[in-house]
């Protein structure tokens, strides 16, 4: 007997800490799972009595990549429950920021997590003491920069802004200083755009697993702050019947919660699946710089989503320019709230896909309960289920490489486990 | 903040290891490292990036030069690991409120941890941890500490570069106040009326809440002997309900001692 075993304790670049073991005896899956033992820190539960201006702030320490994204699907479910209307200059800053985080994560993930895998380097500081490669380093560096700054300025700083917050911002930015960043930006969407030509030109495997691709759909734009959840099996619903069709399940031999479609199982959410269902509302060079790749979309090949990942860079750079150029000052900044009771719920495009909460608030405006679906919680088990129709290909390669592979599969999500987290039922693994 | 014992010095041909370790955190205070984009590359010339999982997969054994641990020891295994950690490292920095006061999910240390594992979890049962969240220094000796939700990565990279020219690095103790005077940022407290925890936090992120129209709300801990008594009173006297004081010290590094004991007091005088 044969057994091949695949047993990667602790993996690299990827936010969080997780595991992935596999054991194949004579060519068969024996054992599969993604193990994930990133510490629990019950935000669902310690949120409870908290106010809901607290929210945003709180909620964003639940991921120090993407706490954008937390403060706008919390305050935009709590705005829901107060009636609270944003005007459209707010709505604007709001798609500004969020392209800000679209730019920083996306970089990050593209040049220095997810490089590497395909140009054979352990890491992007590896990459950067090669003379050929460092000016691709570097160039990513700074277009990782560009939109850190942004966000900075919009935000009050890169990592937990504190000027977002329930009705608008504390703060919002002046034109002047808007527009200060415009050139840096313009040689952002330049460089975005090769990023797109140089993605294409990588090695991917053949794999095109039959996917549900979920992802928010707006009519006049690509998805960030709204729209209908809809998917490539024909599900078009409003955020609030997302808990009817997608459901926490709590696997027994599994260490993880998967959350899953009710009708389709496992799903993919995050660039990919935006892409692959929003094309017709790619900004026009961003449309541009898919088309040249030569690459057909729609794809479900997860290894592409780097390229995808590129176009939203380029996607992200452009509306930023448009943004800035159309910008008004919202005055006032904030829309005020008071206290009443209620429940609401909203979705917003992470740059890991979508990010469900929903809150119940009390007449104090006191936090009675609430949920949070990160996107990675809801891709767990579409990994899990890539896994199982990859590691069949990967048999004859040698065990090193077969590993590297599959570690790239995983990679593919740009996995945030400590977002994850809350939802998994934890295992201990032994670093 | 404690002293440093021990002082790394440069030597000449083999660089300085830095090791950056996580236990319960969200990766932002690690990820301040990826974020310094201007300087990683020259870091990554000047030290040996020895050990960090985020960014690389290459892992070398320690014993290391220098090492920055985020997160707050938060389950059973994170106590033997990090006393594993202490000894491997030479100067050992604890980075962001997690590490230096528990984090946010300390607020499980107020309550039952068997009751929040059943709020949040479909099978309790699976579930392993510790009944408090806390920070490094209560299992370990800590060399330095960076405070902050997340840390300054100009903070950083100024501790990170002293100890390579040998020099003992500091951070202000003194109030964020100073900063906003020194930005002339007016008061939110005396101009418009906002709870701000600015006269009993210590400085280190250049004020940036006032500087937005809001108030601190303490993310990097207390400064050096803060009169929280009297900034709470105050507080209630400008109309701030007992209960938001209460949450207002019980934040981010809520569970640091002046903030807990004052969250406590004032919790007291609620019920």
């Amino acid at each position: 007997m044969t057994t091949l075993r695949i047993d990667v304790p602790y993996m690299a670049r990827v936010e969080g800490e997780g595991a992935l073991n596999i054991i194949v005896e004579d060519g068969e899956i024996k054992h599969l799972e993604l193990n994930i033992f990133e510490p629990p820190r019950f935000f669902e539960a310690f949120l409870r009595g908290r106010h809901f201006m607290e929210a945003p702030d709180i909620t964003a320490r639940i991921c120090g990549i993407c706490p954008v994204a937390y403060q706008m699907s919390s305050s935009h479910a709590i705005e829901k429950i107060l009636g609270v209307q944003i005007s459209p200059e707010i709505r604007a800053l709001r798609r500004l920021l969020y392209c800000a985080e679209w730019i920083e994560s996306h970089a990050l993930h593209i040049y220095l997590l997810h490089a590497p895998d395909f140009l054979g380097y352990e890491s992007a500081i590896s990459m950067a003491a090669d003379p050929a490669l460092r000016p691709a380093v570097e160039m990513g560096l700074r277009m990782k920069k560009i939109g850190n700054d942004l966000l900075a300025l919009i935000g009050g700083r890169e990592i937990h802004p504190l000027s977002p917050t329930v009705g608008g911002f504390y703060r919002a930015p002046t034109r002047k200083e808007l527009l200060a960043l415009k050139p840096e930006l313009e040689w952002g969407l330049e460089a975005s755009i090769k990023t797109v030509a140089w993605t294409a030109t990588l090695d991917f495997p053949d794999f095109e697993p039959d996917y549900e691709l979920v992802s928010l759909r707006h009519p006049d734009e690509y998805p960030m702050n709204e729209g209908r959840v809809v998917s490539n099996l024909g599900l078009d619903i409003p955020m609030e019947a997302f808990e009817e069709h997608f459901i926490d399940d709590h696997v027994p031999h599994s260490n993880a919660v998967h959350v899953y479609h009710r009708d389709h199982g496992s799903y993919l959410t995050g660039p990919l699946a935006r892409l692959n269902l929003n094309l017709d509302k790619l900004t026009p060079l961003a449309k541009q710089a898919l088309e040249e790749t030569g690459h057909q979309f729609p794809s479900r090949n997860p290894f592409k989503s780097i390229v995808a990942r590129a176009v939203e860079v380029v996607l992200a750079y452009e509306e930023a320019l448009r943004i800035i150029d159309a910008y008004v000052r919202p005055e006032p900044s904030r829309i005020e709230a008071e206290p009443r009771a209620g429940w609401g719920c909203h979705i917003t495009e992470a740059p890991r896909g979508m990010l469900y909460h929903r809150y119940e608030l009390d007449d104090q405006g006191l936090i009675l309960s609430c949920r949070i679906d990160a996107p990675t919680a809801q891709n767990l088990k579409r990994m899990e289920d890539d896994l199982w129709a990859f590691v069949p290909q990967v048999l004859a390669l040698p065990h090193d490489e077969a590993t590297l592979r599959c570690e790239q599969l995983v990679r593919n999500y740009d996995p945030c486990i400590s977002c994850a987290t809350h939802f998994l039922k934890l295992n201990v693994v032994e670093k | 903040m404690k002293a440093p014992k021990r002082k790394i010095k440069p030597e000449k041909r083999t660089k300085p290891k830095l090791a950056v370790i996580k236990f319960t955190s969200c990766d932002g205070c690690q990820l301040s490292l990826l974020d310094a984009e201007d300087a990683l590359l020259d870091v990554a010339d000047a030290v040996e990036i020895a050990y960090f999982v985020e960014a690389r997969d290459r892992r070398l054994p320690g014993p290391y030069d220098v090492t920055l641990v985020e997160g707050s020891i938060s389950m059973p295994e994170h106590i033997e690991q990090i006393q594993e950690i202490r000894e491997q490292s030479k100067f050992l920095i604890a980075i962001g409120a997690c590490a230096t006061a528990g984090g946010i999910q300390a607020l499980r240390n107020w309550r039952n941890v068997d009751d929040f594992v059943r709020m949040v979890y479909a099978h309790p049962e699976y579930i392993d941890t510790l009944e408090t969240s806390t920070p490094i220094s209560e299992y370990v000796q800590v060399d330095f500490e960076l405070r902050g939700c997340p840390i300054n990565k100009h903070q950083l990279l100024d501790v990170v570069t002293s100890l390579l020219i040998g020099k003992q690095p500091r951070t202000p103790t003194y109030s964020v106040c100073m900063e906003c005077k020194r930005r002339g940022t007016p008061c939110v407290m005396v101009s418009k009326g906002v709870p701000c925890l600015g006269p009993v936090t210590q400085a280190g992120c250049n004020a940036i809440c006032p500087s937005v129209n809001r108030g601190c709300f303490g993310c990097y801990g207390p400064m050096e002997a803060p009169n929280t008594e009297s900034l709470g009173q105050h507080l209630l006297d400008i109309g701030a309900a007992p209960g938001e004081v209460v949450r207002l010290f019980r934040n981010f590094s809520g569970y640091a001692e002046d903030f807990r004991l004052a969250s406590d007091a004032f919790e007291e005088m609620m019920a």
